[in-house]
């Protein structure tokens, strides 16, 4: 029975627009929404329930206490998580060297086979979380991983790498993956079930010890995107434009 | 009975229990008018008058294991056409709809308007925040209730496309402007509007339906109005025949009922002629599902110089758009399987009649009928206008 762990991390949305606090260094997280990392952690979610669905276990999803994290893990419960747990810290203004430190402590009571986390997030201003939370735990990393198995007793990871090529290699347990996709796209539940786990299932609240936030570099600004040199607008007619084009072809010698 | 046969025998308690008369499916002939009407019946592997059968024969399982039942668009025609009165879109189509994602049975693209709808309370995906950002530069200004803090006459259910839609919501503000100048005192909900929720139902999101519904009352029982309006006629079928049994009721109208019926009062303002041929599509859930087909074509005749053609298809015979019961979200899918767009036929009937305007009076129409005649040849002079906007033209507001 293979005990399954997953870090769920929270993000601001980027639906809502972006702005920078006082300080000039950070976001101003007053009004911020936290939605899961879509794109990673809840491929590292799918990807937990379907190993489990395919060699039994338990999957454990581990959220911080930020707005949105009782949906997040309901909604994992729905699709087939079986324990759900909120750290409780200051998670707003932390860095994932910290989010790692302390989610390490928590994860190594639940002694996991496995730990699946996103392979990156939009917010990872200091590295990514999955090699941190390895690395606290004294535990092997596997990142752009986009499958896993377990076959004859091993236990075989398929990584990407840059320029279409794939590897597959064997992994011994325990381990903490990054997941670049999963094997099926992210399921989709009807919220007439999220609304049940809601009723069926409990969110245990766990405390973390306080946040320590060093080891990552520090920001000196932060700022919105600059337009450093502008595009040159061709104007006229589409016969002028278009003889403007061939002579500016001309000039930079590609015609 | 084993764990199959229970899902089966559910099936049917589910659809007989749907909607108030779901025990006329036991009534069914099987004369096959349902799937010979449906515009895409010819592509589905159980249309609806299949799936009867399939399911009498205890073998529903099977039909839930296709995804041609995504193919449709809940436009109503086989409902109107069923000699026993079988309610097969809102008591079959739906419900099987509702297992097909109970079982994960969900096209991706559907996924996405439906956990946007979750997460946003529209399917657009937008910010909540930017639901009433359309209303910038409207004067006399539009009155967000939340701010606005007082009692209107008319609470205008502005809905999801005519708030977000960068080319409905040109429609949007004509039909403000077009209000402001009749005097009439309303307001809008802005942020704290949420999606109707009734094209996420019928897409079979009856949890996420019910969910949406509860927000909007919410917001309704803060303010004080005399009626609701509203510009879509999804949403006007969901306020009208769906939230009262979940005790949210109001007196309602589509805004072409409440124009229509100050039609004199608008024939006053209509300055300007625009002389053209127009054709009047009926949208499914403004004329079909709910009979208002006379107040649209009031307003388009009492615009002088406008003269009303009908298309071959028109009244509850009208030919859906194909954006209902999620057919907006299934645009990719349904192309794969079709080839053909259900827009694509409603606008060659327009080119017949001659038509220089193809006037609408729903919010998922504009951009259809307007892509479809991208590409439909004949119709490059083919104009797509909202009702709204062919009066506020007319009144030159």
């Amino acid at each position: 029975m293979m005990n399954i762990v997953v870090l769920a991390k929270l993000v601001p949305d980027l639906v809502e627009e972006l702005t920078i606090d006082a300080s000039g260094a950070a976001l101003d997280l007053t009004f911020a929404r936290w939605i899961i990392n879509e794109l990673f952690d809840d491929h590292a979610i799918e990807q937990g329930i379907l190993l489990k669905e395919r060699s039994g276990g338990t999957v454990t999803v581990i959220a911080p206490d930020l707005e949105g994290a009782d949906d997040v893990l309901f909604t994992a419960a729905a699709k087939g998580a079986d324990r759900l747990i909120k750290v409780r810290s200051d998670f707003s203004a932390a860095n994932n060297h910290a989010v790692a430190r302390a989610f390490s402590a928590i994860i190594k009571g639940f002694q996991p086979d496995l730990i699946l986390t996103g392979v990156q997030a939009h917010n990872d201003l200091d590295g990514s979380a999955g090699p941190l939370l390895a690395e606290s735990l004294g535990l092997p990393y596997v990142g752009y991983v986009s499958g896993v198995a377990l076959a004859d007793g091993k236990f075989m990871v398929k990584k990407e790498y840059p320029g279409g090529l794939i590897a597959e290699m064997e992994v011994t347990l325990p381990a903490v993956f990054g997941i670049q996709a999963a094997e099926q796209p992210p399921r989709y539940v009807a919220v007439s079930k999220v609304r049940q786990a809601m009723k069926t299932s409990s969110i245990e609240e766990m405390d973390a010890s306080d946040l320590d936030l060093s080891g990552a570099p520090e920001i000196e600004r932060m700022f919105q995107p600059e337009a450093a040199a502008h595009a040159e607008m061709l104007e006229g007619t589409p016969e002028e434009v278009s003889a403007k084009l061939v002579a500016l072809f001309k000039e930079l010698g590609v015609l | 009975m084993n764990a199959t046969e229970v899902a089966e025998r559910s099936f049917e308690a589910k659809v007989l229990e749907a909607v108030p008369d779901g025990e006329r499916l036991r009534l069914c002939l099987e004369c096959g008018n349902c799937s010979g009407i449906c515009p895409f019946g010819y592509l589905m592997l159980y249309p609806p008058s299949r799936m009867i059968a399939m399911m009498r024969a205890d073998r529903i399982n099977k039909v839930l294991e296709t995804d041609t039942i995504w193919m449709c668009v809940s436009c109503y025609a086989c409902t109107a056409v069923c000699p026993s009165k079988i309610p097969v879109t809102p008591g079959l189509m739906t419900s099987i709809k509702e297992e097909l994602l109970l079982v994960g049975n969900v096209p991706a693209e559907l996924q996405n308007a439906l956990a946007n709808s979750q997460r946003y309370g529209n399917p657009l995906g937008e910010s909540p925040r930017k639901r009433a950002d359309w209303t910038m530069g409207i004067q006399p200004e539009v009155k967000v209730m939340a701010k606005h803090k007082q009692p209107v006459d008319v609470l205008w259910f502005v809905g999801d496309y005519a708030s977000y839609h960068p080319r409905v919501q040109s429609a949007t503000k004509a039909l403000a402007r077009v209000l402001n100048a009749l005097g009439v005192d309303f307001g809008i909900l802005g942020a704290e509007e949420n999606s109707d929720g009734d094209s996420q139902r019928l897409a079979g999101e009856r949890g996420l339906f019910e969910m949406l519904a509860e927000k909007n009352g919410r917001a309704f029982s803060k303010y004080q109005f005399n009626k609701i309006i509203t510009s879509d006629p999804h949403a006007y079928n969901a306020l009208k025949n769906e939230y009262p049994a979940l005790g949210i009721s109001y007196p309602l109208q589509h805004y072409t009922e409440f124009l229509a019926e100050r039609i004199d009062q608008i024939k006053l303002l209509l300055k300007r002629q625009i002389s053209a041929r127009v054709t009047y599509h009926d949208p499914c859930y403004l004329g079909r599902a709910n009979g208002v087909f006379d107040p649209p074509r009031e307003l388009l005749c009492a615009i002088p110089g406008v003269e009303l053609a009908e298309m071959t298809h028109n009244h509850s015979n009208s030919l859906c758009c194909g954006g209902g019961g999620g057919g907006m979200w299934l645009d990719g899918f349904q192309w794969e399987k079709a080839h053909v767009r259900l827009s694509d036929w409603r606008v060659r009937e327009a080119i017949n009649t001659g038509a220089e305007v193809l006037a609408v009076a729903c919010p998922y129409e504009p951009p259809r009928f307007e892509d479809a005649a991208k590409t439909m040849p004949g119709a490059d002079k083919l104009k797509v206008r909202d009702i709204a906007e062919l009066l506020a033209e007319a009144m030159d507001v």
